[in-house]
């Protein structure tokens, strides 16, 4: 456990990373980024917490059972789309035309729009999941070894 | 004896690599028929501005659930092996 | 084949990166310093293929107030995507080995923790 100055302002600093992981996520089909990216970003801000309190206090708040409901509900939800396009192919982008996340961008350079993308927004959210509670439980898992304690069943 | 056959190895690959990367295509002029017809088709078959996150998860997106499946498989085997042990002993 | 060095730089600067991990890999003997040679080598792997993809005064391949020019490959750019995921998943395992192997024969010399040798 660091010093006050330290735990203080990585409380702060938190909220800021989270939001700034969730907009790469969310934007993925329409700027640089995506699933992948985003997660690796909320990933590295649970490694600033895990160095600036100790294993001991972040295992009481993240419990393993919680990152491997987030981890799995990730999994679930991008075969369930890929699954819901079974009518042509396995992975059909069966969103494009319909009003959830399916306009058509004007061809060309254009100013985005976020209601576009078809099945992309959402197995972009699945992904991003998936890669925090993973890279997460890794890191959690290896700072408890280290430490001594075990990680409890 | 180690030391005499990993210089040679050594020596072999790294010439065989250098070699290699000279005779290459000119960088910057790839050949680049697949990648046309997606720059040019994609906003209209899938919507999407960007044509990278398209390709990762349209066009190839059975590449994306191989590479979640090899994800789950080593976030497991981390939590695997790093679990308790017991009192008296150890795990072989 | 003289004439190809000036333009050609990324591809010899991503063979150079390979040749040092080589080095690394097969003259250390600190098992830490074997699995920075491997991540190394991942990474200059990663380099090479990117750089298959580039169009000369290319810009990126988004739409989004896009500036006028030819656009670079996008399929290269999802295939290393994928490999650098699969690169830190291997290194995550590798590195928890490196750990087991510390707690129970007490060195990580690669030539003194051999089990079957002991």
């Amino acid at each position: 456990m660091l010093s006050k100055i330290v735990r203080t302002v990585s409380n702060q600093l938190i909220v800021f990373i989270l939001i700034f992981g969730l907009y790469i996520i969310m934007h993925g089909h329409i700027t640089p980024g995506g699933g992948f990216q985003g997660g690796a970003v909320i990933a590295s801000g649970v490694v600033m917490l895990l160095v600036a309190f100790g294993s001991s206090d972040i295992k009481k708040a993240l419990r393993e059972r919680r990152l491997s409901v987030l981890e799995s509900s990730g999994a679930l939800i991008f075969i369930g789309v890929a699954f819901a396009g079974i009518g042509t192919v396995f992975f059909y982008n069966f969103l494009v035309g319909t009003p959830i996340f399916g306009e058509i961008p004007p061809i060309g350079s254009n100013s985005g729009n976020v209601w576009t993308g078809g099945v992309i927004p959402l197995m972009n959210l699945s992904v991003g999941l998936k890669v925090l509670a993973g890279l997460s439980a890794i890191v959690l898992a290896m700072a408890l070894f280290s430490s001594g304690e075990e990680m409890e069943e | 004896m180690r030391q005499i056959i990993g210089w040679f190895a050594l020596i072999t690959l790294v010439t065989f690599l250098i070699s290699g990367a000279l005779l290459m295509h000119p960088f910057g002029y790839p050949p680049s028929d697949m990648d046309d017809y997606i720059i040019a088709n994609s906003q209209a078959e899938t919507g999407s501005n960007n044509v990278v996150a398209a390709v990762v998860f349209d066009y190839r997106g059975l590449d994306t659930l191989g590479e979640a499946t090899v994800l789950f498989a080593a976030v497991s085997g981390v939590l695997l092996l790093l679990r308790a042990t017991k009192k008296e002993g150890d795990k072989t | 084949m003289m004439a190809y060095i000036p333009s050609n730089i990324p591809f010899v600067a991503a063979a150079a990166l390979i040749g040092v991990a080589l080095f690394i890999i097969i003259f250390r003997r600190n098992l830490i310093k074997i699995v920075m040679g491997i991540a190394i080598m991942s990474s200059g792997v990663n380099l090479f293929i990117v750089a298959l993809g580039y169009r000369a005064g290319g810009i990126a391949p988004i739409y989004t107030e896009a500036p006028e020019g030819p656009m670079a490959l996008p399929v290269v750019q999802a295939l290393i995507l994928t490999n650098i995921v699969i690169g830190v998943c291997v290194i995550a395992l590798m590195l928890v080995m490196v750990m087991h192997t510390f707690r129970h024969m007490g060195d990580i010399d690669a030539k003194k923790s051999r089990l079957l040798r002991r």
